[in-house]
């Protein structure tokens, strides 16, 4: 028997994509006007129906979680239309177009280094190792704005464990993929690519470092950082990896490439830090995305209670 | 220079600040307004000083000397671009506090040049009445006024201090810059050895 696969069915099988974004507009537009008129309020949703609109593919069974925060979840558009990924672009409403085409499946990722297993996983396993979590996290840019969004995932830690680090295992990199044709940033020589970050091991194992393959409920849009991310929420945006093709167990602390670019700026650790300024601009207030006044970054973007513990003794000004 | 022209160019001049009032009440700036204003205004002030400085080489170039009478309003619009975006500095970034501001011009490489670059502008934005170059006579005038060089660069470095790590749009200013000024120096190059040339061939 022949089944077709994805590749065989004929593009004018497909539905055309701002046909059936059409429609979700339409049915979203009718499901609040129906909720403004039952109500009288959703007044902010017909101003920005967009916030609503999704266009990606749904997520069953996706649990809440306890790490959620109950803060106002930034609108749907601005996550996805104004993203650092200078994989794609240096502009950030860039990525949203530039990433439309970019192909997510099939997708590898090389687990390797200091593990007992070396091995080279699907992203669809992955996927499945654990039950999916809605995690409400702050995310705060290094650049001074911030965001709340409702990622989806499980703790990086479910990955780890099932890949067994062997005990001289200290550090753990994700390098993002390298292809110069789907991923036009990386003709220019803004950074050094492919782009690599990487966390202590413990820091990785810690519950709210998230191994993200969603958000809004939904698989995760291009520009976000699909098909595989890892989301450090008490870290500073880029040490948040996009696109992972690799994850390393290591014994030495590796590179990452912001602190290769200009390493009196960028260090490893970049804990969201209001006391440690960047040598060019004052961390100690941060301009969440949709709000006119700036207001004071917390301590480790708020998640002190969770983490602090992770750094006592250390110099956080020489560990930046 | 045609009546109409003036009046035509200081309403392009406008456009600018037009499109961003317009895209502001459409909700086209996007995710971060603030920033896109803050940026769109010093983009501004940056091409309206290098406008403002390739007029004299243009003039010469082309020999349409009218070009002259458009300096002093294309300056202008360099010093109210520059206005906006410092008052963006002022009121949407710090909401006009004075000691942090101050903290800032003193610790931050990039806020220093940018506020340097635009107390340079002042001097020239307030003598540019035709009153003041009669005060001040016209080469005292004109030596004051070469002020706009140094702020045009200070308002580069104030770019190149601020990206990240992509260079290309701050030093796409720069080699404008370095033109302007090259055309300059051999112009200057150029006068003295015609002078020189003048005085020693009258001496012998």
């Amino acid at each position: 028997m022949l089944i077709k696969k994805a590749e065989d069915i004929r593009s004018s099988e497909i539905t055309p994509k701002s046909l059936y974004l059409n429609r979700r507009k339409f049915l979203a537009g009718a499901a609040i006007a129906g909720a403004a008129a039952a109500t009288g309020f959703g007044l902010r949703e017909i101003v920005s129906p967009s916030a609503t609109v999704l266009a990606g593919n749904k997520i069953d069974g996706v649990k809440k979680s306890a790490l959620s925060t109950t803060e106002t979840v930034t609108p749907y558009k601005d996550v996805t239309n104004y993203n650092n990924y200078y994989e794609f672009s240096t502009e950030k409403d860039e990525p949203a177009k530039l990433a439309q085409k970019f192909r997510t499946r099939p997708w590898k990722v090389k687990i390797d280094g200091l593990v007992d297993k070396k091995q080279e996983l699907d992203v669809d396993a992955i996927l499945k190792m654990a039950p999916p979590e809605e995690r409400i996290y702050r995310h705060r840019c290094v650049e001074g704005w911030s965001i709340v969004v409702p990622w989806v995932g499980f703790s990086l830690s479910e990955l780890i464990k099932r890949v067994s680090p062997t005990s001289k295992a200290k550090f753990v990199e994700f390098t993002t993929l390298l292809d110069l044709a789907q991923m036009p940033g990386q003709q220019r020589n803004v950074l050094q690519w492919p782009y690599v970050e990487g966390l202590r091991m413990d820091e990785a194992m810690n519950p709210l470092a998230l191994l993200c393959f969603g958000m809004y409920g939904e698989e995760l849009p291009n520009q976000d950082g699909a098909p595989l991310r890892i989301i450090v929420p008490w870290k500073y945006g880029f040490k948040s990896a996009k696109a992972i093709v690799r994850i390393r167990f290591t014994d030495k602390q590796p590179l990452n490439s912001w602190n290769i670019s200009a390493p009196m700026e960028y260090g490893f650790y970049s804990n969201v830090n209001p006391n440690v300024d960047h040598p060019r601009w004052s961390q100690a207030k941060e301009r969440r995305l949709g709000e006119f006044s700036k207001r004071p970054t917390l301590m480790f973007n708020g998640y002190a209670d969770q983490v602090a513990s992770l750094y006592s003794g250390m110099d956080l000004k020489k560990n930046f | 220079m045609p009546r109409y022209l003036k009046p035509v160019i200081f309403l392009a001049c406008l456009a600018p600040l037009g499109y961003l009032i317009w895209r502001g009440l459409h909700a086209q700036l996007g995710a971060n307004p603030i920033e896109k204003i803050t940026h769109s205004t010093g983009d501004c002030t940056l091409t309206f000083l290098l406008i403002t400085l390739s007029l004299t080489p243009l003039r010469k170039l082309t020999r349409q000397y009218w070009l002259i009478n458009l300096r002093r309003m294309l300056g202008l619009f360099a010093f109210f671009y520059g206005t906006l975006h410092l008052m963006t500095y002022v009121w949407l970034d710090k909401f006009f506090d004075f000691h942090e501001m101050l903290a800032d011009i003193a610790k931050r490489k990039f806020i220093t040049a940018g506020m340097t670059a635009f107390a340079l502008m002042i001097p020239l934005a307030l003598t540019s009445t035709k009153w003041s170059i009669r005060k001040l006579g016209g080469k005292r005038w004109q030596v004051l006024h070469r002020l706009i060089y140094f702020s045009a660069a200070a308002g580069v470095i104030h770019y190149i201090w601020l990206v990240k790590a992509d260079l290309k749009k701050p030093l796409e200013y720069a080699f404008v810059l370095a033109v302007l000024m090259l055309c300059r120096i051999t112009a200057w190059i150029g006068a003295r050895t015609a002078t020189v040339g003048k005085v020693s061939a009258s001496q012998s």
